[in-house]
Parts: structure tokens; C-alpha cells; sequence
């Protein structure tokens, strides 16, 4: 569904990633792990066109959408969840949600809501309230409730689990395992929290300095010793 | 033991107010002593300076004063809690009555100029006012709705009355036919200062849009051959009534007085163009309550909030920009057309950096995005130095004291709260199953 091949790009003059080949099929959930600053975002940015990658290329169903502009890509059925949630704080939850939805056709506004808000009953209560005034866990619910508005084949999801406590990253992991299993949605999904993210994925990538180190299913990369000393915290 | 800390408290507290005085009473000695030491003297050889020793130690010491007053006051009087009162119930209470407020105003416009204490001196400041709401609710568009800071919203004020103004006066054109293409050109204006500046933000985007304003001015002042430059353009076509002039003798056909048997009077233009304007704003303002509304109204005040989600959403940042920069430029524009036609004459004097700024004043003071807002800070601020003209020379003084103590007492504008686009219909809601 979503290949990259031998993808570098830069912010400015400096190498974000160096030659990334990965590929994500239809139905899976695929994680990418790794240190700060290995370039899982950027990964994730440069699908989206932001950066656009430098030399190599990103094909989304077959189509080689490395230079679409980005609001075309996301029109085509990708969507995109950033880094620290970046829901609009002033407008309400569900200004939210419509602004979420205006790539998609009105028609669906509606059923997409109830769908919505079946997955995160706590936004269907809180909708009149500002997105700012939300809590934490709250405003990461409303960001990907936000993303699947659009009616996406594909999710890419950029930390989930951010700064939530321990209670509501499994609430959220449960989530983004509903969205894979009863909607269907693919799901390239980017973590600090190895474990969880491990246990969830069909497949991983371990990123390091802007390349990738590490590739295997979920349980592979759990029992890999080199992971767990690496980024699952040691022996145990 | 605690009569000694307190006591120490004191002390410190003593020598912080002496501290912040003393510095306050420097900054004053730096500024008046070219502003208030001296003056200059007309000699019989020319000019000569009269220096003003006790003039600049009575306003360096009135600093001081003042200064430390306001620091020892500041535990006991917290100037960021101070209300008037019942000021901040005035907001919500606006926001409760909106609908009535709104029709009430609306009524009150259009009766205005017939009630029996009006003169024709009022009607023109009223017709002033509505021209800033105007301006006001067409940079709303770009500043409050989009988050764009615009410090040159002069310029399409200027491109929309030159536009007219030339039309006017080299081909005859007529006030109606000249508004859409005024608010056209203006629009294009629009996105060409929108193109260069579409990555640029806050305060690099302000200076751009300062610079652009200060462009349109100087060209219009040195490009003679096409504004006339600094003597501006005179003879400028007044707006009709279905053709009908406001003149005492037509060329041809019939002036209004005439038409309708009434005996000539110099009021009914003053009045007509009352009207004009007033309709004219109200176009403006359900023009930007609509399109709030729409996907494009949206996009704009998501964009305000965050760029970047937006782009993850798939909204094409290009396009939201430049139709807020060409829309807000448009009503800029009609604004600017109907300014020429209402004096008759323009040059680039009427269209200088201040007018920006009271423009932006207006919609900061009113509450980023509000359009009652703006209603009131538009009246306030064009209104308060007319009424404070017995103070005559001080009268600056106070309306800038005044503007500083609105944004102390209401700090994001005198009506903030921001209504929500949209609601679910109760009868049929959505809820989790």
C-alpha cells in the first residue's frame, strides 16, 4: 500500500534521513521505534510531502506521490495525526472534527461523526467544549479522531501515546487496535514506547540516525536482544 | 520574630519601589530632555535653543512620583484584576442579548439620521464611523479570522479610492459601475502582497505588510503623471440615486430635489451617503458571517490556530491565504471607493501608516474576530477624540490613556469570546452508542 524507496531528505543542510526503505501492506499496523532524533517523524513528514524527500521515492497504492503537494496527498486517502497532538485549541471539539473531515465528502459527515465518536465516547459528551480546555489524553483522542474524519485507507499516527499516564496509553494502544481490526484502517504508527508499540504491530522498523538498523514482526523485535537492551530497557 | 520579617519585607519592599522609580525617572530624563528641554527661540540670526532647566526637572520628578506610587500600590491594587464595575459582566451580557444587540443597532442605524436632534455634523461622523466598521470588518477577515498581522491594510484603502478616483475623473465612469472594479483591483492587490509573503508569520509577515503599505503610498505620491501625485486628484464623481444627483442644476436629466419636489438641501447627500455606507457595511458583515461558515471561513481560523495540523488535514495553505489577503483586500477596497466619493478629493496624505494602525487598533480593541466588537471599538475610537476636543491639545494624551486602560482591564478585546461555527442539531443528536 505505502513504499519507500531509498528515501533521503533534509532540513535544510542538514541529513534527516539517509536512504529509508520500508513498505507498509494493506490491513497491517506497522510500527517504527527509535531513539529521539533517528527520524521517525521526518519519516512520516516526508510521506505527507514536509519535507519533500531529496532523491528516492514514496509510492501510496502504486502512485508515486513524492512531489503531489501535500494537501493532495492527504486527499488521496492518507492520514496524518502529528507530533504533540496540534489539535486547534480556540475551536470546539467538534470544529475539530469538521476541520478534520474537509477533504472527505460532507455527505459522509455525519455517519463519520457516530463512528467517531463510538471510538472515543468521552468527545461525543465533551463536543461544544474548546479543544485548548481539554485534558491531555483527551486532546490525543480528539487528534486522531480528527485524522480518521477523512475517511483514510492509511493512518499515520505520530506518538499516541505522548506524555498520557500509564492507564490511558493502554486506552489509546486498545484504540488504535479497534481502528486496524473493525474499520480496516493500515496503520504506520510511530512510538517512544517500544513495548506496547512492539506488542501491537504486525511488523516493526528500528530507526537509528536517520536510517534503519532493525526489521522483523512485532515478536521478532520483542525477543531481539539487541531491542531490548536498546529501547525495551535492558534484560528483562 | 515576625515583626522583624515583615519589617525586613518592608524594607525590601521600600528600596524595589525607589529601585523601579529611580529607573522610570531615568528613562524620562533621556526622553524629555530633547522633548521637553529645549526650545528653540526664533532670533534676529536665526534660530537659536532656550534651554528649560525647571520644566525638565518638574517632569522628571512627577515620574518618580507617579512611578512609585503605582509600584507601592501594586500589592493592594492588582491592575490585572481591577474592573470597573460591572464591566465584566458587560461582555457576557452582550453575548446573551447578541441577537437583540444586533437588530437593535441595526435599527438605530437606519433611524439615525431622521431623528429631530441630528444635525448634519453628526451624520458625517456617523458616516466616518461606519467607513472605520467597515475597514474594521474587512481586516477582521484577514487578522482576526485568518491570524494574518497586517500592518498595511492602508494600501487597498488607497488602491480601491485611486481606482475609483481615476475612473472617476478620466473616463466618467460612475460611483456604481467603478465599486466592483475598485473592490477587484483591490483584491489583486491583494494577492500580490499575499504571493511573497505566504511562508512568512507573525511579526516578519507585520513588517512585510508595513513595508507594502508604505510602497503603495510612496508610488502614488511620485508617480504624477498617473495620482497627481502630493496634489491628489479633485472632482471626484459623487455617488447617485439611480442616476439622480445630489446637485442643486444637472447638466441633464434631474437632481434629486427635483425629482421628488423637494426644496434643495445640502443634507440630503450627507444623508444618502449615510446610507451608502451603512449598507455597504452591512453587506461586509453578513458577507463575513456567512463565509465563517463556510469550509473557506474554517480553514481560515484553523490556520490561525495551527498551520501545520492544517496541512495534515489536507487543506491547501496557498489557497486559504491568498483568499483571505484578496477578500479582506476587496473590502478594503469598497471601502477606499466610496471614502473618494464621499470627500471628492484624494492624495496620498489621507493614506498614511496611522490609518493601519487605527484600523488594527480597532480590531484588537474590539476582540480579535468579534463584529460587535468592532462595531464598539470603531465608534470609541472615532468618537472619542471628537468628544475629547475640549481638552484640546491633551486630547491624544487621553485617547491613548484610554486605549491603554481598555487593553488593561480587557486584554484580548472588548468582546473575546469567540462563538462556535457549528452545532448539532438537539432534536437529532449524535450521541455514543
Amino acid at each position: 500500500m505505502l513504499r519507500l524507496e531509498n528515501v533521503h531528505s533534509f532540513y535544510g543542510r542538514i541529513q534527516a534521513l539517509r536512504g529509508i526503505n520500508l513498505h507498509v501492506d494493506s490491513g497491517e499496523i506497522v510500527a517504527m521505534i527509535g531513539a529521539n532524533g533517528a527520524g521517525k517523524s521526518t519519516t512520516l513528514m516526508t510521506i505527507c510531502g514536509q519535507p519533500r524527500a531529496r532523491s528516492g521515492r514514496v509510492l501510496f497504492d502504486g502512485d508515486d506521490i513524492t512531489h503531489v503537494p501535500t494537501f493532495q496527498i492527504i486527499r488521496s486517502g492518507l492520514s496524518h495525526s502529528p507530533e504533540g497532538r496540534r489539535i486547534f485549541p480556540r475551536m470546539t471539539v467538534l470544529e475539530n472534527l469538521q476541520m478534520g473531515a474537509v477533504a472527505s465528502d460532507p455527505a459522509h459527515f455525519n455517519d463519520d461523526l457516530g463512528l467517531v465518536f463510538d471510538l472515543f465516547p468521552i468527545l461525543g459528551e465533551r463536543q461544544q467544549q474548546r479543544g485548548g480546555t481539554l485534558s491531555g489524553g483527551e486532546q490525543q483522542m480528539l487528534a486522531i479522531a480528527r485524522a480518521l474524519m477523512s475517511h483514510p485507507r492509511l493512518l499515520l499516527l505520530d506518538e499516541p501515546s505522548l506524555g498520557l499516564g500509564p492507564m490511558l496509553v493502554k486506552q489509546i494502544f486498545d484504540v488504535i487496535g479497534q481502528i486496524n481490526q473493525d474499520r480496516g484502517v493500515t496503520i504506520l504508527l510511530v512510538e517512544q514506547n517500544a513495548h506496547q508499540s512492539l506488542l501491537l504491530a504486525h511488523r516493526a522498523y528500528v530507526l537509528a540516525n536517520g536510517e534503519i538498523i532493525l526489521h522483523g514482526t512485532g515478536d521478532e523485535l520483542l525477543a531481539d536482544p539487541e531491542v531490548r537492551n536498546a529501547y525495551l530497557g535492558g534484560g528483562n | 520574630m515576625a515583626n522583624q520579617s515583615s519589617l525586613g519585607l518592608e524594607k525590601l519592599r521600600a528600596s524595589a519601589v525607589l529601585k523601579e522609580a529611580g529607573l522610570a525617572s531615568l528613562v524620562a530624563l533621556v526622553l524629555a530632555l530633547p522633548l521637553i528641554g529645549f526650545r528653540t527661540v526664533g532670533g534676529g540670526d536665526g534660530l537659536s535653543f532656550e534651554f528649560r532647566w525647571e520644566a525638565l526637572v518638574v517632569s522628571v520628578v512627577i515620574v518618580f512620583l507617579g512611578r512609585s506610587l503605582v509600584t507601592a500600590m501594586h500589592g493592594v491594587w492588582r491592575l490585572n484584576r481591577f474592573s470597573l464595575p460591572g464591566f465584566q459582566r458587560f461582555g457576557s451580557v452582550i453575548e446573551r442579548r447578541q441577537v437583540l444587540l444586533i437588530l437593535g443597532i441595526i435599527v438605530l442605524a437606519l433611524l439615525f439620521p431622521l431623528m429631530p436632534e441630528v444635525d448634519r455634523r453628526a451624520v458625517d461622523l456617523a458616516t466616518l464611523v461606519l467607513i472605520y466598521v467597515m475597514l474594521g470588518w474587512g481586516l477582521n477577515i484577514v487578522v482576526g479570522l485568518a491570524g494574518l498581522l497586517d500592518l498595511g491594510y492602508v494600501a487597498f484603502y488607497a488602491v480601491g479610492a485611486y481606482t475609483f478616483a481615476l475612473l472617476g475623473t478620466v473616463y466618467d465612469w460612475s460611483f456604481w459601475g467603478c465599486l466592483p472594479i475598485a473592490g477587484a483591483v483591490a483584491a489583486m492587490f491583494g494577492i500580490l502582497l499575499g504571493y511573497p509573503v505566504l511562508r512568512l508569520r507573525g511579526d516578519y509577515l507585520a513588517i512585510v505588510t508595513l513595508g507594502f503599505g508604505e510602497i503603495i503610498r510612496v508610488v502614488l505620491t511620485n508617480w504624477v503623471a498617473l495620482s497627481g501625485g502630493p496634489n491628489g486628484i479633485a472632482g471626484i464623481p459623487r455617488p447617485t440615486l439611480f442616476g439622480l444627483e445630489f446637485t442643486r442644476r444637472t447638466r441633464e436629466g434631474h437632481s434629486f430635489h427635483e425629482y421628488f419636489d423637494l426644496p434643495f438641501s445640502g443634507d440630503h447627500r450627507i444623508i444618502f451617503l449615510y446610507y451608502v455606507i451603512l449598507i455597504l457595511a452591512l453587506i461586509t458583515n453578513i458577507f463575513v458571517l456567512r463565509i465563517r461558515k463556510l469550509p473557506i471561513g474554517r480553514a481560515w481560523e484553523a490556520l490561525r490556530e495551527d498551520e501545520i495540523a492544517c496541512r495534515s488535514l489536507g487543506i491547501n495553505p496557498v489557497n486559504t491565504k491568498l483568499s483571505a489577503f484578496a477578500l479582506g483586500a476587496m473590502f478594503g477596497g469598497f471601502a477606499g471607493a466610496f471614502f473618494a466619493s464621499r470627500n471628492g478629493f484624494i492624495s496620498p496624505e489621507s493614506f498614511t501608516f496611522i490609518e493601519s494602525a487605527i484600523v488594527l487598533s480597532i480590531v484588537v480593541l474590539g476582540g480579535m474576530g468579534s463584529q460587535i466588537g468592532v462595531v464598539l471599538a470603531a465608534a470609541a475610537i472615532v468618537l472619542l477624540p471628537e468628544a475629547l476636543r475640549e481638552f484640546s491639545e491633551y486630547r491624544m494624551l487621553v485617547f491613548g490613556l484610554a486605549m491603554v486602560l481598555v487593553m488593561v482591564w480587557r486584554p484580548r478585546g472588548l468582546l473575546a469570546h469567540r462563538r462556535p461555527t457549528l452545532m448539532l442539531n438537539p432534536s437529532r443528536p449524535i450521541a455514543p452508542k
